[in-house]
């Protein structure tokens, strides 16, 4: 018997390109899930958009959709324009953490203040792992990467509570190990408008997890244990910030998008 | 519309363009760029397109790009900083094959140089401006006339070659106000469109662009920056898909050299004691320089380029091969020169040169500079 998501997917690009272990094979089901329970048959009515890295790589080629596989960092200008456009498609960008909220973070957050109606998915394994494992925006604080060889002398950014304070009207972050709560959050995210953005913090096997010792089995265990629900994260201290995962949800707005807040000014 | 109107170069632009059939404008202000963009805020809503103001250049051409892929003709305007910060997304359109036309006011770099005045140094930037071998279309214009009529052209041949093309006009002639006759007919190239799965990035003749594929039929795109095949697979180990694409991506430009170019010969273009080969701002002046050194009985002609790229060179021959000698003069240290370096002996080829301050090469200070290279 087939499995009812591999309608979501190009079945010559099945088996995917990606790293035994990594956590984006989760994203993806749990995407899957979200598109299969709202009812979606086809992604005919989608355009994914993604920059450059591994998890730009889930959209094209593996995504059976239109896809636009553009530069590094600018996912979310190109989904503009395509969406500006054609309002009536579904413009879902994803990418990891390196390419939206490092080199793309500007775009990030004018987007969400303007509430522009794209999705975004940012797969965040807190390192730059297609170019080798170095540091990332996202890197938790004292954290040995190729390029912090001593550890991260760097406060991590916490794109959420950035991308929630600029205006978006959905921000959510889940580990993969939260499977059900991401799912979820995509559903929410996927029947919104404005700008949504869905945060799922993931292992990478390749560049993380064997350099710290673990299998990517118990690197998600270790995201569970030191994942810490919203609600209780004004008790954190600085340091605990800088080393724990937030999870849960940061925004959950209804504000008009930017299309429609448009058409208002421009009256028509 | 049609008639006579009375309007800057930048605003002639913008009027070529909403004529032209833009629907979407995304920019960044900067000066001497700026209001132009002003006026597409202005006027493009109320013609059935889309404004938006990007945060930055980076994000202007991007979004310009995704509107261009869903199907609306696109354009941006900046000006030499912006420019540089476009040119990565630039090389983006060559590969992913998107039609879009940026302008480009030029002013006087390098960096921020004087940004309020006139210059030409971007011209090898406009050719060459983006890493790995690629090639697009450059345009200019020396008076508001030509730059409707240009304006119209850049986006015929960028929608038909599936091509970014750049326009380069100087601040002189983007802020010249002037009388621009509309005429009633006037050719726009609409893009070929397909809805069916075809080669949408692959052509037998490399001078004919494939159809571009309508987004939200089904046809499952895959457009991508890496090298690809001609239904958009990623191929970045095979040296024949590279080769083929990119060749085919060049040979779609140069091939098309004699459609795609535009000039103006004044005077006689068969021969003569002088040729001055010239663009933009520094061409009016040129034909004015013609009229000074006439009354002083020296026969003179100019070229005024209206395309910069890709280059006429046989054009070229045919123009400079029976003048005594060949004059460039240029709002920069030398740049459209080589090309006539290129067809044409050194020792009977003199530069002008000018910069600085937003000065133009004024037409008796050619005039002498020409009678003193006469006396050599």
């Amino acid at each position: 018997m087939k499995h009812p998501y591999l309608r979501y997917l190009r079945p010559e690009n099945v088996p995917t390109v990606f790293c035994p272990g990594c956590g984006i094979g989760i994203v993806m089901k749990a995407l899957f899930q979200a598109f299969d329970e709202l009812g979606y048959e086809t992604l005919e009515r989608f355009v994914f958009v993604s920059g450059i890295g591994c998890s730009a790589w889930i959209p094209s080629p593996h995504i059976l959709a239109d896809s636009v596989h553009t530069l590094h960092g600018r996912a979310i200008p190109v989904a503009t324009g395509i969406k500006l456009v054609k309002p009536n498609l579904n413009v879902l960008v994803i990418g990891g953490d390196g390419d939206i909220a490092g080199i793309g973070g500007n775009h990030l957050l004018h987007a969400a203040r303007r509430n522009m109606d794209l999705m975004v998915i940012m797969i965040n394994n807190q390192v730059y792992g297609m170019t080798g494992g170095q540091l990332a925006p996202t890197t938790p604080y004292g954290m040995k990467t190729t390029t912090t060889p001593y550890g991260n002398p760097e406060e991590p950014m916490d794109t959420c509570d950035i991308v929630a304070s600029a205006g978006a009207n959905y921000v959510a972050r889940w580990t993969v190990g939260h499977y059900l709560q991401l799912k979820e959050a995509f559903k929410k995210a996927l029947e919104k408008q404005g700008f949504r953005f869905v945060e799922a913090v993931s292992q990478c096997p390749s560049r993380v997890s064997s350099r710290i010792g673990l299998s990517p089995a118990d690197h998600i265990k270790y995201y569970l244990k030191n994942s810490v629900d919203i609600k209780k994260a004004d008790k954190l201290t600085l340091e605990e910030r800088m080393v724990r995962i937030i999870v849960g949800e940061y925004a959950d707005r209804d504000k008009p998008g930017y299309i429609e807040r448009m058409r208002m000014v421009v009256g028509k | 519309m049609s008639g006579k109107f009375f309007w800057s170069g930048n605003i002639a632009i913008a009027e070529g363009a909403l004529r032209a059939g833009v629907k979407f404008y995304a920019g960044y202000p900067i000066t001497p760029s700026s209001d132009l963009m002003e006026y597409m805020a202005r006027e493009l809503p109320k013609r059935g397109g889309v404004f938006i103001q990007g945060e930055d250049e980076l994000s202007s051409i991007n979004m310009v790009i995704g509107a261009s892929i869903a199907g609306a003709k696109a354009m941006t305007a900046t000006s030499g900083p912006g420019y540089s910060l476009m040119q990565e997304a630039l090389g983006l359109a060559v590969m992913l094959e998107v039609p879009l036309v940026v302008v480009d006011v030029t002013r006087l770099g390098p960096s921020t140089g004087q940004a309020t005045k006139s210059g030409q140094g971007d011209l090898m930037q406009a050719r060459w401006g983006r890493h790995g071998d690629q090639y697009t279309v450059v345009y200019t214009a020396s008076t508001p006339e030509e730059a409707y009529k240009i304006a119209i052209k850049t986006f015929n041949i960028s929608e038909k070659l599936r091509v970014p093309v750049t326009f380069l006009i100087d601040e002189l002639t983007a802020h010249l106000w002037e009388t621009v006759r509309v005429p009633e007919d006037i050719e726009v190239i609409e893009r070929r469109l397909t809805g069916t799965r075809t080669e949408f990035f692959d052509s037998d003749d490399p001078r004919i662009a494939p159809p571009m594929p309508i987004l939200g039929k089904g046809l499952n795109v895959l457009y991508t920056s890496s090298t690809h095949d001609a239904y958009g697979y990623r191929k970045t180990q095979d040296p024949e898909t590279h080769r083929r694409l990119v060749k085919r991506l060049k040979e779609k430009v140069v091939g098309n050299t004699r459609e795609i170019f535009e000039y103006e010969v004044e005077g006689d273009p068969d021969g003569g004691e002088v040729g001055i080969v010239a663009f933009g701002s520094v061409a009016r002046v040129a034909k004015e320089t013609m009229g000074i050194l006439e009354k002083e009985g020296i026969k003179a002609s100019v070229l005024n380029l209206l395309t910069l790229w890709p280059m006429n060179y046989d054009l070229l021959k045919k123009f400079t091969e029976n003048m005594d000698i060949i004059i460039v003069p240029e709002m920069n240290l030398g740049q459209l020169v080589y090309d006539i370096y290129q067809v044409r002996d050194r020792d009977t080829v003199y530069p002008y040169n000018k910069i600085g301050g937003g000065e133009p090469i004024y037409p008796r200070e050619l005039a002498r500079f020409i009678k003193e290279v006469m006396k050599r």
